[in-house]
């Protein structure tokens, strides 16, 4: 099997302009839900607990 | 190798005075594990006689005798407590920090070395004299000698120390066995000690931060898979649901390398028994694989994995939680879409095309943004515990690395425009770049985050003394300034001299007369590289005596909950 030049070519200029796009975009629509922010305020509290063993 | 012998020097005299750890660590595996590291050992010292033996005539074969020899002495370090009776399942209850405590001890060795070669190199710069006429001590060996000891013995190690240490913190689980974390920490530094023995016998690939040959390389990549897993294996143990943002910059990283160091390094070598190997990749596409990869060992070696540090022990440190959690994410994967495109500005005005040169251009411009939204909200973290930046030098190594991480970021944006590095490119400013990155972003948060995991590992109240985390602070500070000063000066004058024409249109300086003209900057800088050593003798030293003060702070942790958290007695005033 040969991967052309063109195939590449075509690719990158199709699906490659819009992916990364389409990922940040999810990114920011994850970040800013409403529904997450009680999660996110959560998790960075988390690390400041007063505690120091595995949870069983 | 060096783990071996604290241990053995442990047995000579019977007690816990080499590096105190809970049990020793064979008596904590289980028969199971126990079996499963002989088994692994006698396998290792079967290919490391296959490597002497086959690579008899070729410097292979002196890593094959060193990787039989480690086998061998690791063997006797086993065999010496094999029949211990099991651990009891009271361990299942603690975290499992003895790798911990092993990767930082490793991390503070390696520094020691690499900066002290980093400082030969840099005088062998002001005096060419001092390779003392061997071939060993030439620039072109000693020199990857200290990159890859500071970039992979001192940071490699410190990244595992710490990520197991915050993994396990933020996911409330222990590591998810006990074996597979030393078989990463051991194979880790015996790829490293065969790199560095391997440069100075001329042993290398010549590729920019992945010199060592296709024999050290397969290891890594045995190594680092068993990273990921542990990784992985210890985040479906969780019991906290969501996944603290550290663990995803820690992940990045192991991922990351992984995908790098296996492309980069797709090579045939000349004969199973040479060290020698052909890349698969030549011409300007080799040097855009080399420099994808370099790139992103800065982004994801050298930046993401100390994020993940930084997201972790700085908020910790100052009591406080992450300013924005929800930037931490963007940052997060703007590092990751962005820096993956950057790598081809180490390639302007090179054969390769122009529209991938200004591609890589445009994302590293682009990536100031996750760059700055990453060293802001450290910073904004702090707003409110300045006081405590004030009078805790560990926390203040983080502010300090967090400023830099901004500065370093802006000045590579800055560089990778075309125009700009038509003056930078080869000169000593990108040296200068990189060692702001290195030693003011990469060392500052390591060394902070050292400072506040040895206390909370060991069961310390505080580190032995907080007057030398102090010195060390303001050594590594200034050490750094004269050094990314002196590199300014002498790159841009040299830059500058390199294209400077005369009236008929000839060059105006020969490159001799730029070289006589960098000398003061030179003396300058192995200067603030002494200075930057010298701080980590003493930190070195400082951690020793920490994990060496008798256990009278133990017995004090051991029945009451861990005093982990700054709301007081970790924080060390300044006095």
């Amino acid at each position: 099997m040969s991967i052309e030049h063109g195939f590449l070519v075509g690719l990158s200029k199709s699906f490659g302009l819009f992916y990364l796009i389409a990922l940040s975009a999810g990114v920011l629509a994850y970040t800013f839900w409403p529904s997450n922010k009680k999660q996110f305020d959560q998790a960075a509290e988390s690390i400041l607990r007063q505690e120091d063993r595995p949870w069983t | 190798m060096f783990w071996t012998r604290l241990n053995f020097g442990k047995l000579q005299v019977g007690e816990h005075v080499a590096l105190p750890l809970e049990d020793s660590v064979i008596r904590q595996l289980t028969k199971k594990e126990r079996r499963l590291a002989l088994l692994m050992l006698i396998f290792l010292g079967f290919i490391g006689a296959a490597m002497g033996i086959l690579g008899r005539d070729d410097p292979l074969g002196i890593h094959g005798v060193l990787v039989f020899v480690a086998a061998i002495l690791m063997v006797f370090f086993l065999g010496s407590e094999y029949y211990a009776p099991e651990p009891s399942n009271d361990r299942l209850a603690r975290y499992y920090d003895d790798p911990s405590k092993v990767g930082i001890v490793m991390s503070m060795i390696w520094v020691v070395f690499g900066l002290a070669v980093g400082d030969w190199v840099a005088w062998l710069l002001v005096d060419p004299d001092l390779t003392f006429d061997a071939a060993w001590s030439s620039f072109g060996r000693i020199r990857p000698v200290h990159t890859t000891s500071v970039i992979f013995g001192f940071g490699g190690n410190a990244l595992i120390a710490t990520s197991f240490y915050v993994l396990q913190r933020t996911s409330r689980a222990r590591l998810a066995d006990q074996l597979s974390p030393w078989f990463v920490l051991v194979g880790y530094n015996l790829f490293c000690l065969i790199a560095v023995t391997g440069y100075l016998m001329g042993v290398t690939q010549s590729k920019e931060y992945a010199e060592p040959e296709w024999h050290a390389d397969a290891l890594l990549v045995v190594v680092w898979v068993t990273y990921f897993l542990i990784y992985l294996r210890t985040l479906a143990r969780r019991k906290e649901p969501h996944i603290y943002v550290s663990n995803w910059y820690y992940m990045a990283f192991i991922l990351v390398v992984a995908i790098l160091h296996i492309v980069n390094n797709l090579a045939v070598p000349v004969s199973i028994g040479h060290a020698k190997s052909y890349s698969l990749f030549s011409g300007v596409q080799d040097a855009m694989t080399q420099w994808w990869y370099g790139h992103n060992a800065v982004a994801f070696f050298l930046t993401s994995g100390f994020l993940g540090m930084m997201y972790y022990y700085l908020p910790v440190r100052a009591g406080r939680p992450i300013f924005s959690y929800r930037l931490s994410i963007i940052s997060f994967w703007g590092i990751t879409f962005f820096y993956m495109w950057a790598g081809s500005h180490h390639l302007h005005y090179t054969a390769l095309p122009q529209w991938v040169q200004t591609l890589g251009m445009t994302f590293s411009l682009m990536l100031l943004v996750p760059s700055w939204a990453s060293a802001s909200n450290a910073l904004l973290t702090l707003n409110g515990a300045w006081h405590k930046v004030r009078d805790d030098a560990t926390l203040r190594f983080m502010m300090v690395a967090a400023v830099f991480y901004g500065l370093s970021t802006f000045e590579g944006t800055f560089m990778a425009i075309r125009p700009v590095n038509s003056l930078s490119h080869y000169t000593d400013w990108t040296i200068g770049h990189v060692h702001a990155g290195a030693l003011g972003w990469v060392a500052m948060i390591t060394f902070g985050s050292i400072y506040a995991s040895v206390p909370w590992l060991w069961k310390r109240e505080r580190m032995y003394s907080a007057k030398l985390v102090e010195a060390h602070f303001w050594l590594a500070l200034s050490g750094t300034a004269v050094y990314v000063f002196a590199m300014w000066n002498s790159g841009i004058i040299q830059g500058l001299m390199w294209r400077t024409y005369t009236e008929s249109g000839t060059l105006a300086y020969s490159f001799i007369d730029s070289l006589i003209a960098m000398h003061p900057y030179y003396i300058a800088r192995a200067i603030g590289g002494l200075l930057f050593l010298v701080g980590a003798c003493i930190g070195a030293y400082n951690v020793w005596m920490t994990v060496k003060v008798p256990a009278a702070a133990m017995e004090k942790a051991e029945d009451t909950p861990l005093p982990m958290f700054p709301t007081g007695i970790n924080v060390q005033p300044a006095e």
